[in-house]
């Protein structure tokens, strides 16, 4: 546990930032809601009907009018970028940071094994995405209470629960990643959660592409779908969850046998 | 059984060149001197026994057991300080001291504290507002405060003022007499010299020789100085003569009271007769190592 505690303490203030923020943003877009649906009227039909830009953020399948379909929406935009890139930035540096800033031989000249640490450091990064997750999560519903809506819940849950998968799948894909690293990797991190989410964009356009919404983890987020169906896309969802246990197969057979610089 | 056994180790980093069939025994109790120049192989030595990197080939025990099998059970009795110590960004000395008895999973504050006190280290204090001697004393303390069975030390005193310097290597006298081993690299062949009891010297990732300190400091060779010699005479076993303005200064592998006969014979202003510094030393191995 002394590793696993040990890593919250060092990040607590990045967590406590990152949640801020994203429940803050989430909760003002919820919050002015009312005020946007009833200037919107007709507009809710222009949304959906803008062709490629709509088809782009998965609008032409959502009513833009309603609670959900708008929550579904704004959530994609600041739950969908912010916590990727959270996730992404924590878990990419789990590993590497402790041979960039050299404190490697200190922890690893322990009695505690390194599958011990790669475990527990593991476990400190799904811990800070769940925190983040559900100060969000809190947030999002005690704004859109005080506004008077009262969303279909389950559905909202399962937005909710995409989103969190998406955050541990680029997790994982990092963590696995961080194994291999002696430095930061931050823009590698970046990139890669940014390659994702024009992969979804563009695979959103073009169907001839649409195959790279099995690779995109934003393939199994789409918000219209979802509301839909009320369940995950589990089609695109089990190829993530593959690259997830990857990242995670990676990071414990490279970190075990690593040379420590 | 042995502190520390090393049987042909060998390291290669891809083609470079790490340690090259390193022989190495430590009995317990010892009080162990590691001397290379930078980049001989010592900390790549100490990285491998300490399971940092994993040999290219051969094997290595510490305290009897084997160091890539039962690498946590020798971590658990080994007190390591690195060359370079890192630490976490915003800690304090003392919540760096005591992560690493957590990690232990031992309590060692009573102990922490009382070396905090004999080198002056401020607990209290951020660990970044130190200075470079300062953070070295941490690295100490955490390589301390758990009392191990075994002392591996880096390079530990480099950055040390002379004072806390004695005070490190009385601290690890007392442990030695206590029972515990102690083998510490260095480049400082005098500080190796004063402490310790046997010593290794390594070149270029080999092992030249180990051997007992007072032997190995008598290598046999004189660093002799002629100020304002005339008639210089003929000498045998003289190599590295070196000229400036009108001294002369040679190595001699000879007997000294020779020396002093042929030198009778000459006329000079003065002498100057001293043992080899550390470099000379090395290169006295060196020599011996080719000439084999």
């Amino acid at each position: 546990m002394t590793v696993f505690l040990h890593e919250l303490k060092q990040n607590r203030l990045s967590v406590m930032i990152w949640s801020a923020v994203i429940a803050f943003m989430l909760g003002v877009s919820i919050m002015i809601y009312p005020e946007m649906s009833s200037q919107m009227g007709d507009f809710s039909d222009m949304f959906a009907n803008m062709g490629a830009f709509s088809d782009a953020f998965g609008m032409d399948q959502i009513n833009f009018g309603e609670f959900m379909g708008y929550f579904g929406v704004e959530c994609g935009n600041v739950l969908g970028l912010g916590g990727p890139i959270f996730a992404a930035i924590t878990a990419v540096s789990v590993l590497s940071k402790e041979e960039k800033n050299k404190t490697a031989e200190f922890l690893l000249t322990h009695p505690i094994s390194r599958g011990r640490i790669i475990t527990e450091k593991l476990f400190s990064v799904i811990t800070q995405i769940i925190v983040l997750n559900i100060s969000v999560m809190a947030v999002s519903c005690i704004a859109a209470i005080v506004i008077g809506e009262s969303p279909e819940w389950g559905k909202l849950a399962l937005i909710f629960l995409a989103y969190f998968l998406l955050d541990l799948e680029v997790a994982f894909i990092c963590f696995g990643l961080s194994a291999f690293l002696r430095r930061g990797g931050f823009a590698v991190s970046l990139g890669i959660t940014m390659a994702f989410y024009f992969m979804n964009i563009l695979a959103n356009i073009t169907d001839e592409i649409k195959f790279l919404k099995y690779i995109t983890p934003y393939g199994y987020t789409d918000s219209g779908y979802i509301i839909k169906n009320g369940a995950l896309d589990f089609k695109y969802m089990w190829v993530g969850m593959l690259f997830a246990a990857a990242g995670i197969i990676t990071a414990y057979t490279v970190y075990t046998k690593k040379d420590i610089k | 059984m042995k502190a520390i056994k090393t049987t042909v180790l060998t390291k290669y980093y891809g083609a470079s060149r790490g340690i090259i069939d390193v022989d190495l025994a430590v009995e317990k109790g010892d009080f162990y001197g590691f001397i290379g120049p930078n980049g001989a192989g010592k900390s790549t030595t100490i990285r491998v026994l300490l399971g940092l990197i994993s040999p290219t080939s051969g094997k290595a025990e510490i305290l009897g057991k084997d160091i890539q099998k039962n690498k946590t059970e020798i971590l658990a009795s080994v007190g390591y300080l690195p060359s370079e110590f890192g630490f976490y960004g915003n800690m304090r000395v003392k919540e760096m001291l005591s992560l690493s008895s957590k990690l232990r999973k031992q309590n060692c504050e009573k102990e922490a504290k009382i070396l905090c006190e004999r080198l002056d280290l401020d607990a209290e204090k951020r660990i970044s507002q130190l200075s470079l001697g300062n953070r070295k004393k941490v690295g100490i303390v955490c390589a301390l405060q758990h009392k191990p069975e075994l002392y591996i030390l880096d390079e530990p005193t480099s950055g040390l003022d002379p004072l806390m310097q004695r005070e490190f290597y009385t601290i690890l006298q007392e442990r030695n007499a206590e029972g515990a081993t102690v083998f510490l690299s260095s480049h400082v062949l005098s500080e190796v010299s004063r402490y310790c009891k046997n010593a290794a010297i390594i070149r270029e990732g080999r092992l030249l020789v180990s051997d007992t300190v007072s032997n190995l400091g008598h290598t046999g060779v004189k660093r002799i100085s002629l100020r304002g010699v005339k008639n210089m005479p003929e000498i045998k076993d003289i190599r590295d003569i070196k000229t400036q303005n009108d001294t002369i200064s040679f190595l001699y592998g000879g007997r000294t009271d020779e020396l002093v006969k042929i030198l009778a014979s000459a006329s000079f202003e003065d002498i100057n007769i001293t043992d080899p510094d550390l470099d000379e030393v090395f290169m006295h191995y060196y020599v011996k190592e080719e000439s084999k």
